[in-house]
């Protein structure tokens, strides 16, 4: 195994983190829409907090499985042929949440508006969802040919681990998003995304209890990783706890970076018990490797240098973009602040 | 048996059916992007208020269409790993690195600027959110460059080397492979072809508008920035097509020969072909309607040298890699294909001279040519049918290869997709398609109804709700 292998082995954590962080607050506002608000002039003010963002927050996912392509095409094929039907539902839901925004901008019925907004929701739920089972499904032992084909079974797929995951990732994300809600909104909706998170926070706690029990029984991440796997479980609860103070004592920052730190460690304790495989084997011999499965070191070493150039200066202008739209955005008609 | 045979054609459908309809959007989007930046510089220049409307009446299609482009742009994506797990496997060292720098520097940019310039059109000075709609612009622009790098390695593999242990492809020179000949015939092939897309589709929709003598003023200088840019691109697109025929008669004779359907060695001088009955089986062609001398100019721009016909192409392919199989392309759909291609492309340059001609200045009498007015509304989309029709002569010259001469079609499908799997999926994409489409199309008209004074959103009082029995009445 090469440091650039161990680099990009890295880079792909930080990369769908990435994409976990930001787009999970925009998967959680799109949801929101739906459960959070009331009426659609409460919904138009929702969408509007993701509005100039979701596209790039998306570009995350986008560049996350272009890498995984570039720096890992055996994972890369093995893991999205194996879930095929999984990552096509994780399309469809992309597919017409990401149309919604324009449409529903379009629409001039309130029922063509409705049923746009329902495609948000729906679009924002089912991507969580099936992503969650699909990351808990693969730090499981499934079946894996000697070329390297996975043939996941349904209950490789579905089983307690995966739906508890897509559960808690979807959790995550609206929790993180309603987060975001807070942080970005004046008024009721401000007040109620309180509200709900000051209750759904007792809800994670027993999630991530069951999620860590049920780690310890059907993945070997214990076995093979005991200390830095129950490090960063630590860290997932740490965070909610955080986050839920932050919830208790009014402070919007403490719960955003709280909530960001919880989904950064699912994908981490993910990543940190895979190494150094990338996908597990029934067969222990089957399983495959990061060392085995990356790209060859030259086209490692041009990503690097690639990455290296441009990831600074499109996190720059990616950021800037968040500082022009920095202004909480208010409850139509109500009195600027 | 049978089976894989129907995984392998499903996953060619599939891969089809989604490219195409991705590639509806794509150079649209290209294209209205720059139209639209154009026409903010205007703006900003002339500090005339009409192009600022007109910057933001196109931009309202230009984001309906961007829209679509990115949804169906992730499948693509995700496709590769999907359907075609092996061919990510033996070309992942290649196509990994593009598919990387498009999303890090492209995809980052247009994403992140698109934001910027629809939401601050009152917060920033013209100027800097001119630059706004310029960088999602380049951000597109570039996106196509990396793209089409992985595209003209599979048409003509540059900079690798086989892994003997694997038997897959490695990159040993990534300098060849972004200065590969086949891209830098292609791209600026396609990227003036997404030009003419857009500039002709502004033109037609424009010129529906003044066949109502709906706001003239608006709609005829929005006619003639769409002239302007879709005659210029069509120019160029043609003339890059030249050069990458050059290029595809020495690399890809099968392929050349078979958009001119053409069996056995020409004459010399070559005659050229306008159109013929093409018999696959016995390789004879009846009916053909011929202009001489014209393949010889077109492919050598001389007036004389004999072209390589099929046959030779294949004893020639059977020599280098094999005599186990033939090595025909679909001869049919590459010989029409090209004829739309071309054709399509010329009429279209043709259109857009005469529409600058009755629009001048001097002595502007486009309202009164009704006829060509509705030429230009009917061939708004002809650009569309261009586009689908040049991928058909690219891809399925291919044929039988995915990576060309290195890996067969056949080889790259996933052994682990099901032909029931891939059934649903495609059925599944074409409802989603034709919903999204249509759609798409329905909004756009009805922006194009509303004017530039129409506001997106302010009426519920209008029944187009895309699901109501009333919208499929009108």
């Amino acid at each position: 195994m090469s440091w650039l292998q161990i680099l990009w082995f890295f880079l792909l954590f930080v990369l769908f983190s990435g994409f976990f962080v930001l787009e999970g607050f925009d998967f959680g506002v799109g949801m929101s829409t739906k459960l959070l608000a009331r009426n659609s002039d409460e919904e138009d003010q929702l969408v509007a907090t993701i509005g100039p963002h979701w596209d790039g927050n998306e570009v995350w996912l986008i560049t996350a499985g272009g890498a995984m392509f570039a720096s890992y095409p055996m994972w890369y094929a093995s893991l999205f042929s194996g879930f095929y039907i999984m990552f096509f539902l994780v399309l469809f839901g992309l597919i017409v949440r990401g149309v919604s925004f324009e449409f529903a901008a379009h629409a001039e019925t309130k029922r063509g508006r409705n049923i746009w907004r329902w495609a948000l929701a729906c679009g924002s739920l089912i991507p969580p969802f099936i992503l969650g089972m699909i990351f808990t499904a693969i730090i499981q032992p499934l079946p894996i040919t000697k070329a390297g084909d996975v043939y996941p079974t349904l209950g490789n797929q579905i089983n307690l681990l995966t739906i508890v995951g897509g559960v808690a990732v979807t959790l995550m994300m609206l929790m993180h998003g309603l987060n975001f809600i807070r942080l970005k909104t004046t008024g009721d909706l401000r007040k109620r995304a309180r509200d709900w998170n000051s209750k759904l926070y007792y809800l994670l706690y027993a999630g991530e209890i069951v999620f860590a029990v049920l780690l310890f029984f059907m993945t070997d991440f214990f076995k093979e990783r005991p200390i830095s796997t129950l490090l960063i479980l630590v860290v997932i609860v740490g965070s909610t706890v955080a986050a839920h103070v932050g919830v208790l004592k009014d402070n919007e920052v403490l719960s955003f970076v709280g909530s960001a730190l919880g989904l950064v460690g699912v994908v981490g304790v993910i990543f940190n018990g895979l190494f150094p495989r990338v996908m597990i084997g029934q067969d222990a011999a089957m399983s495959i490797l990061v060392k085995d499965a990356s790209a060859s070191p030259l086209t490692l070493t041009i990503m690097t240098i690639v990455a290296v150039i441009l990831l600074p200066i499109a996190l720059a202008y990616f950021i800037w973009s968040y500082v022009v739209f920095h202004k909480r955005i208010q409850a139509k008609g109500a009195v600027s602040e | 048996m049978l089976l894989a045979m129907d995984v392998l054609s499903l996953a060619r459908f599939q891969f089809a059916m989604t490219t195409v309809f991705h590639f509806f959007f794509v150079p649209f989007s290209i294209g209205m992007g720059l139209v639209t930046a154009i026409m903010e510089t205007m703006y900003v220049r002339k500090k005339n208020e009409t192009y600022k409307k007109m910057a933001k009446f196109w931009g309202k299609i230009f984001l309906l269409s961007f829209a679509v482009g990115v949804v169906t742009g992730i499948i693509q994506e995700f496709q590769f790993g999907m359907n075609w797990s092996n061919y990510s496997r033996f070309m992942g060292d290649i196509f990994g690195v593009p598919l990387a720098i498009e999303a890090l520097l492209a995809f980052f940019m247009e994403s992140t600027f698109i934001g910027l310039w629809m939401f601050t059109w009152d917060r920033f000075k013209p100027a800097v959110h001119a630059i706004f709609i310029w960088m999602t612009w380049l951000g597109t622009t570039l996106s196509a460059i990396w793209i089409l790098s992985a595209n003209a390695f599979m048409q003509h593999p540059t900079g690798f080397a086989i892994n003997q242990a694997t038997g897959r492809v490695k990159l040993v020179d990534f300098g060849a492979v972004i200065t590969n000949p086949q891209l830098w015939v292609e791209f600026p092939h396609v990227i003036f072809g997404a030009f003419t897309t857009a500039g002709f589709a502004v033109a037609g929709m424009a010129a529906w508008r003044l066949l109502k003598k709906d706001q003239v003023d608006f709609y005829k200088k929005s006619l003639r920035v769409g002239l302007i840019v879709g005659t210029i691109a069509s120019a160029c697109a043609i003339g890059f097509g030249d050069l990458q025929t050059q290029f595809i008669i020495k690399d890809q004779p099968m392929k050349f020969a078979a958009t001119e359907g053409i069996y056995k060695d020409t004459s010399d001088p070559a005659p050229w072909t306008l159109v013929e009955l093409i018999n696959t089986k016995d390789h004879t062609t009846t009916g053909n309607i011929e202009v001489p001398y014209l393949l010889s100019l077109l492919s050598y721009h001389k007036m004389n040298g004999a072209v390589k016909g099929m046959e030779t192409a294949n004893k020639e392919l059977q020599a280098k890699y094999g005599k186990d199989r033939d090595y025909y392309v679909p001869v049919k759909t590459l010989f029409w294909s090209f004829r739309v291609m071309a054709g399509g492309g010329v009429l279209l340059f043709l259109l857009g001279v005469l529409g600058l001609w009755f629009s001048r200045k001097k002595k502007d009498t486009l309202l009164n040519q009704r006829w060509l007015l509705y030429i230009l509304g009917f061939a708004l989309w002809l650009p569309f049918i261009i586009n689908t029709a040049g991928w058909f002569i690219t891809e399925l010259g291919r044929y039988p290869w995915v990576v060309y001469g290195l890996y067969s079609i056949a080889d790259a499908v996933s052994p682990t997709t099901t032909a029931g799997q891939l059934l649903f999926t495609n059925i599944c994409y074409f409802l989603i398609f034709t919903l999204l489409g249509g759609v798409m199309i329905y909004y756009s008209h009805r922006v194009l109804k509303k004017g530039p004074e129409g506001d997106l959103n302010t009426d519920y009082g209008i029944n187009s709700d895309p699901f109501a029995k009333e919208a499929f009445a009108k």
